[in-house]
């Protein structure tokens, strides 16, 4: 075990308590690792967009491919930077109006195809009494449309509207629940690994200064 | 011009863009990539919009000595590593920067959120209280999902099964219900940004 990787793994060490600091009060500590992770990912993420978006989306079809026509986005994005003055910020808005129809352009089709018509389709089982699961297919069919009609207010929720809206309640209650349940076990995972971390922390530093 | 050209270019882009969709043609690819690849270029330079705010709110703080600019020392100084040494190591793995990524940025984010085992738990006791109906199913469906991997004596099995049918069949139901109206939903949203109906994305003059 080489020592950088102890120093690594103390500072790891020191950040996670920081942060654990915060369960007794706002303190210190917390202030420091939270500003810290502030800077970090704000310069980590301005990199990476750099390396993995700025060089193969503009730098290297222009330069190298001639591609020149990549240049009008990158002066559409130097059009953001318009906001900056108050004088000038309206010409930001038409970046930000190819940003946006490009963006919902894309949408429309993607949102419908993977979300709406998929889960329509996955929907759409069996319905049979020959064995449990024919039953469960029924009942998920009728779960998701009282699910619907839950959300759908254009009808007053009354007599056989209100009964299915009744009943799309409780299923979503249960989705809810669960939902609930899974995040919690989630964040329970991620403190076990969080602990664990420490626990490993501890196996190298002794290994290290005592080789056991 | 200055409001009415921008409702024209995003009526025209996006019903290019959404009926392109539905033209199984070369042309018809070559823009959709390179629409999005306009997206990328555009979001790319509104990121350093972003980065530019965060680096004047610090800076302001640290000059007016406001209280606790000491943390905003730290998080310029997070900044102008990363940003200074991305280029200067790359960001191979083992570099410094790729180390500060896997020993900064990782344990203060997974801490951060498994902080929230902590807070949810309390906050389900307030949220939770069985009251009405409807927060008693929510309660009970919890509890057992929060239970199924728990050793539980002779009721484990039973427990285990009960979970995997709630996920299986009307937790199921219920977030198809959800992911059906959100989907529908942005349908209806990105329709009124192409029709020129939202128009808050262009801000106030």
């Amino acid at each position: 075990m080489d020592l950088g990787t102890i120093i690594w793994n103390t500072v790891a060490l020191f950040l996670t308590l920081c942060i654990f600091s915060f369960l007794y009060k706002d303190n210190p500590f917390y202030k420091f690792a939270e500003h810290l992770v502030v800077g970090v990912s704000a310069g980590y993420f301005a990199i990476i967009l750099y390396f993995n978006g700025f060089i193969p989306k503009v730098w290297e079809p222009v330069t190298q491919k001639g591609e020149w026509w990549y240049l009008l986005p990158t002066i559409l994005g130097m059009m953001t930077w318009a906001r900056f003055s108050k004088k000038w910020s309206w010409i930001s808005r038409f970046a930000i109006a190819f940003y946006m129809g490009i963006a919902v352009g894309v949408a429309i089709p993607l949102e419908m195809q993977q979300r709406v018509i998929k889960q329509l389709h996955a929907t759409m089982l069996p319905v049979h009494f020959t064995n449990i699961q024919g039953v469960w297919n029924l009942l998920i069919m009728l779960g998701v449309l009282c699910g619907l009609i839950y959300f759908f207010f254009s009808m007053g929720h009354k007599g056989v509207v209100g009964g299915a809206a009744r009943l799309g309640i409780w299923i979503l209650m249960i989705g809810f629940g669960a939902g609930f349940g899974l995040t919690v076990m989630g964040r329970i995972s991620l403190l076990a690994d969080r602990i664990t971390e420490i626990h490993n922390w501890y196996l190298m530093v002794t290994k290290a200064l005592w080789g056991f | 011009m200055r409001r009415q050209l921008p409702i024209i270019i995003v009526f025209v882009s996006g019903a290019f863009m959404a009926i392109q969709y539905f033209i199984p043609h070369d042309a018809g690819v070559f823009f959709y990539e390179y629409g999005l690849d306009w997206i990328i270029v555009i979001g790319i330079f509104a990121m350093l919009l972003g980065i530019w705010s965060l680096f004047k709110v610090q800076l302001d703080k640290v000059v007016k000595r406001s209280p606790g600019w000491g943390y905003s020392v730290v998080a310029l100084g997070g900044l102008f590593f990363m940003l200074i040494g991305g280029p200067l190591w790359g960001i191979e793995e083992g570099t410094p920067f790729m180390q500060v990524f896997w020993y900064i940025y990782t344990p203060i984010q997974a801490t951060m959120f498994s902080l929230l085992a902590f807070y949810i738990a309390s906050a389900a006791y307030r949220a939770f209280r069985a009251r009405t109906v409807l927060a008693t199913i929510l309660l009970l469906t919890a509890m057992v999902i929060m239970l199924r991997l728990i050793p539980l004596g002779p009721i484990s099995g039973s427990n285990q099964k009960l979970a995997t049918w709630i996920l299986m069949v009307p937790s199921m139901a219920a977030n198809r219900a959800i992911l059906i109206g959100i989907g529908l939903g942005i349908v209806a949203t990105c329709l009124k940004i192409i029709l020129g109906i939202e128009r808050a994305y262009m801000g106030h003059d």
